[in-house]
């Protein structure tokens, strides 16, 4: 008995249940909901659904984690996203072309990341949550103020194109297809996960993590990483609005109001640190196909949006109580 | 040539000349001369607040002086920030040692200074190659670790702080100044520090000490000044100085003798 207790310790100590044991949570609700719903769960059109259901909070959780890797957070994501979505289908129905109007959402995400970068770096806020969330209400402000609380509709279908899209498989039926969506995000979550790992930047994002100090005394321009990471934020709450704006060929001002509570929940559960310097592109994946799955398995079995809620929150603290229990059991080793 | 040689053992190394730091209304430092002479370990005593801490992070970049001038074999330099320091080949170990325990400890020694190839100013870390260096690096100071791709938070204090003195010398420099090297150590890994000063200065770095243990300066070094409320005090070969004198300097006495020790043990 004592020798089970100290096998599973050990396990929960090992760095490959660090890095692997949400994908263990997302396998095991895979095979609840398909018990539960064998017919409706494992077909294709499902699946994919899933896939484009999460892509916009799978973008937002991407640019988080870089947020959270440097002990930051961003709270102004979903008020990012709304203004990119306004400004890009206002550009959109006034006729500029496509091209423009693809580059418009990542542009003003850009642009709003690097003011919370420069309320951090420059003007020297205390922490990152007071800079950004004063963005939160002022970006949410600015988006009705310009629309006049408006929505919009009539979104040309280029740009539908990147939301709604898809790229049929061949051999796998009249479903068998990959949505764009989805795909944007795996060459996002393939991007980031390449940058983190391999570049000296991505490496340096984790050691302001880490300890900041040491990365200033190092060489590094710790100002110059958390204005990329604020950047990149913005960057993929803009590509989120711009998949949005393609999934409902509109736009709503109220667009991802709360969206950077689901990011941050992902991104949690996912297994990153909220002190920084730890987590993996992988497991923010993980992190975001729980949620994912979690909706989509509760939504089949017609049960109430606000056990989702309830869910979610109790995933969050049992995910940290983990690697709190985790923590522990690998001093002790 | 003799007269050449003897010339050049008379030249220091690195030289602060007058220097004063202030922050706001406090003075920290005030006309304060040091001389590192090459293949010296020099140890620099004073009590807490005697501005020991200040005047290094101004020989390494970290801080800039209020007034005063710095050389470097005899030319003037300018220290903008550590970086700076670093290319001239003056590196820190800082007493709370500087290293992100979140990466491993090949990521720790180059960190900021990774081998690897540039594109466009994105430089790729060669992860490959940044073991290799370490291991090889580490096995030239004598540091044993279990692999390089430990990561430094599951290090011991000792371990810990040979890593950052490997970091510290990893780019040929000349002179490393450390802080309280082994003031948060455990009394068995304080010798293996020391020792590996001492090897440092067998390859021909020159080191400055700050150090509270007297133990450790009579044991490494070669000269030891003092510093007292931010001015400079005394300093002495330390053939030439004992323990109770040195201690008198920390007090602000001169001629402090065994007899007067509050503390004397017989």
């Amino acid at each position: 008995m004592n020798n089970i207790t100290k096998k599973l310790s050990n396990f929960f100590a090992s760095k490959f249940f660090e890095k692997w044991g949400v994908f263990g949570v997302v396998i095991l609700m895979m095979i609840i909901i398909t018990y539960l719903q064998p017919d409706v769960f494992l077909s294709i059109q499902n699946l994919t659904n899933i896939l484009r259901q999460t892509a916009m909070n799978a973008l937002l959780a991407l640019g988080l984690f870089l947020v959270i890797v440097t002990a930051g957070i961003d709270l102004s994501v979903g008020s990012i996203m709304a203004l990119s979505l306004m400004l890009l289908t206002l550009a959109d129905i006034s006729g500029f072309p496509w091209p423009i109007v693809i580059l418009i959402g990542p542009a003003v995400g850009i642009f709003i990341g690097m003011i919370n970068g420069f309320g951090l770096t420059v003007l020297r806020l205390p922490h990152p949550f007071i800079m950004t969330l004063g963005t939160l209400y002022s970006v949410r402000g600015i988006t009705n103020l310009i629309t006049g609380g408006r929505p919009v509709t009539g979104v040309s279908n280029e740009i539908r194109f990147l939301g709604s899209g898809e790229i049929p498989i061949p051999g796998l039926g009249p479903f068998g297809s990959i949505p764009i969506s989805a795909l944007v995000v795996f060459i996002s979550y393939g991007a980031i996960a390449y940058f983190l790992s391999k570049f000296a930047t991505g490496r340096h994002i984790y050691a302001v993590g880490g300890n900041p100090h040491a990365a200033r005394v190092s060489g590094i321009n710790v100002d110059r990483i958390l204005l990329l990471v604020y950047a990149l934020s913005g960057f993929f709450a803009g590509m989120a609005a711009l998949l949005m704006a393609g999934r409902t060929g509109s736009g709503f001002p109220n667009a991802g109001i709360g969206a950077e509570l689901d990011a941050i929940a992902a991104v949690i559960i996912g297994g990153a640190s909220f002190f920084g310097g730890r987590g993996t592109v992988v497991g923010v994946f993980a992190g975001v196909l729980v949620m994912g799955l979690l909706r989509n398995g509760l939504n089949l079995m017609n049960v109430s949006a606000f056990w989702q809620q309830t869910l979610i929150g109790i995933i969050v603290i049992a995910a940290v109580y983990v690697d709190v229990l985790r923590r522990k059991s690998g001093n002790r080793a | 040539m003799s007269k050449n040689s003897e010339k050049n053992s008379k030249q220091p190394l690195l030289e602060a000349r007058g220097i004063t730091k202030k922050f706001g209304a406090i003075t920290a430092l005030e006309d304060v001369n040091m001389k590192l002479y090459p293949n010296e370990v020099l140890g620099v005593v004073g009590d807490n607040g005697a501005g020991k801490s200040t005047l290094m992070k101004i020989l390494s970049g970290l801080y800039k002086q209020s007034s005063g001038e710095l050389f470097f074999e005899g030319n003037k330099i300018n220290l903008e920030s550590p970086r700076n320091a670093q290319d001239i080949g003056i590196e820190m170990v800082y007493q709370d040692l500087a290293l992100a325990g979140n990466l491993s400890i090949h990521e720790n020694i180059y960190l900021g200074r990774e081998p690897g190839l540039k594109f466009f100013g994105m430089k790729i870390v060669d992860s490959v190659l940044s073991r290799k260096m370490a291991a090889e690096h580490l096995k030239k100071l004598h540091i044993e670790v279990k692999s390089v791709e430990q990561n430094v938070e599951n290090l011991s204090g000792g371990q810990a702080q040979a890593v950052a003195i490997a970091r510290a010398t990893a780019f040929n420099s000349r002179v490393v100044v450390m802080d309280e090297p082994t003031a948060a150590l455990a009394i068995k890994e304080v010798g293996k520090v020391l020792d590996l000063i001492k090897n440092l200065k067998q390859q021909g770095v020159s080191v400055i000490l700050i150090s509270h243990r007297l133990d450790d300066v009579f044991y490494v070094c070669d000269r030891v000044m003092s510093l007292f409320h931010g001015k400079n005090f005394e300093e002495a070969p330390l053939a030439k100085t004992n323990r109770n004198e040195v201690i008198g300097w920390l007090m602000g006495t001169k001629g402090h003798t065994k007899s007067l020790a509050h503390d004397r043990i017989d």
